[in-house]
């Protein structure tokens, strides 16, 4: 894996959620059963969210990174971001509904002119604030007094890094990206972020560097634990595995690498029903940059909005038809439900 | 057939049962049981996996055991490092064999 400008910018046909909604919707041409078929063989079709626990605002594709693996195509050309209006109805709706968790995203969604204010009003109403956050971006000389800012929210910060030595974190997310995210993370354990008894969280979050699927969570997490521990002093609270989902740029690095077919019958074949039962979308809603909304931050990838009747604007923000919503499912949910399960919490089983 | 070795073969290794299921039962059963954690951890397990299947160069698991290493938590510095230990076990066999060549020559020679 290697990374590159984003796909919009080299004006890639994967560029066009209508072209990658079509390579994935040909998984049966290859002799695999749908994701809505393997659904219904395992008693579970139509999925339904359970309630809204998390309220996931994707405040934009602009990132400071071209990670080789983004399910955003986010990067520096990336124009698409949050209004100040739009976050404003997303505070709207917090005001209005006990949704516990704000889950803030991107591209580098510290990088929004909104994200602080986003923060500081979640916060006043009461709400835990995540941060996805890159790492490198705390290093940015405009975003200096970030670090100390995300300590005085009180805002849980699940930072990206696929893997505790620099090769393989470098070729996922760019030359130099292992070295400024180990200063980053000192930074944050300076203010006392993935220190016991602060209760700052630091979460770390791992994906694989190829067409693999993530190892066990327990266990990759006591290795990262004792390694950078080991080499870079560096500590933490939890890590979380996700699986790379087959869109986007990952898509186009499984298509180039002639891995495509073989990742996606990997995924089918390693279908788990007790995954499924704990997928994100059951609790989650999606908030995309424009406030559409979306089952998952992956469906808003795919331009696949909220369906079956369900309101799909934040203006029509209606908590009873959204909380039992049906969810909308295509292939790409294999990445979600395979093996012990992916989400933004990492694995559901 | 123009090749002995097809890489989708390794996906039909499980009609090793059509011959004998029982014997391919116990023997998947085993199998199982052997790469499951236990005094050594699974990611241990696999990289001796990895060491041996290039001892007895086993294309099939050279392939299946690269996937496991690295889905397992390994990196490529660790795998290399399993593939010497083999090289090193394999030229080792053959060169401590040179004792015995040693030995033939000293007693035909005068």
């Amino acid at each position: 894996m290697s990374t590159q400008p984003s796909l919009r910018a080299r004006q890639s046909p994967l560029a066009s959620t209508e072209e990658q909604r079509r390579v994935l919707a040909a998984v049966s041409a290859r002799g695999l059963r749908s994701f809505d078929e393997a659904l219904d063989g395992a008693g579970r079709h139509p999925l339904r969210a359970d309630g809204i626990a998390v309220f996931q605002i994707n405040v934009g594709r602009l990132c400071n990174q071209t990670c080789g693996h983004c399910h955003v195509d986010a990067g520096p050309d990336r124009r698409e971001v949050m209004a100040r209006e739009t976050a404003e109805l997303c505070l709207d709706v917090l005001a209005r509904t006990d949704i516990p968790t704000v889950d803030v995203t991107g591209g580098a969604p510290e990088l929004n002119p909104s994200f602080r204010w986003i923060v500081e009003r979640a916060r006043a109403l009461g709400r835990h604030v995540i941060d996805r956050c890159n790492l490198t971006v705390l290093l940015l000389p405009s975003q200096s007094d970030l670090a100390t800012f995300l300590a005085a929210n009180r805002v849980e910060v699940m930072a990206s890094l696929p893997y505790h030595r620099p090769a393989q974190t470098d070729a996922q997310r760019g030359t130099g990206v292992f070295e400024k995210s180990i200063e980053a993370l000192r930074k944050l354990n300076a203010l006392g972020y993935g220190k016991e008894g602060s209760g700052l969280a630091l979460n770390l979050v791992f994906n694989p560097a190829g067409a693999l699927l993530p190892p066990k969570q327990d266990a990759i997490e006591a290795q990262f634990r004792a390694e950078l521990a080991r080499k870079h002093g560096v500590t933490f609270n939890h890590l979380y595995t996700i699986t790379n989902m087959p869109i986007s740029r990952f898509l186009e690095f499984l298509l180039a690498s002639g891995n495509y077919e073989s990742y996606l019958e990997r995924l089918a074949n390693a279908f788990n029903p007790s995954a499924a039962d704990g997928v994100m979308c059951r609790s989650t809603l999606s908030v995309g940059w424009d406030g559409s909304l979306y089952d998952c931050d992956f469906n808003q990838m795919l331009d696949l909005p909220v369906g079956f009747d369900a309101p799909a604007h934040l203006r029509d923000f209606d908590l009873e038809r959204l909380r039992e919503r049906r969810i909308v499912t295509a292939n790409h949910c294999y990445g979600c439900t395979a093996g012990a399960g992916s989400s933004c919490g990492g694995a559901t089983t | 057939m123009d090749h002995y070795y097809h890489a989708g073969d390794l996906g039909r290794f499980a009609e090793m049962g059509k011959g004998n299921a029982e014997l391919w039962e116990k023997f998947s059963s085993y199998y199982a049981a052997v790469f499951a954690e236990g005094a050594l951890t699974e990611r241990e397990k696999v990289l001796i996996a990895l060491g041996v299947a290039h001892a007895v160069q086993c294309p099939y698991c050279i392939d299946a055991y690269n996937k496991a290493c690295l889905e397992k938590g390994s990196n490529v510095e660790e795998m290399t490092e399993a593939v010497h230990v083999a090289c090193a076990i394999r030229g080792g066999a053959a060169l401590v064999h040179g004792v015995q060549m040693r030995n033939v020559v000293d007693k035909i020679s005068m």
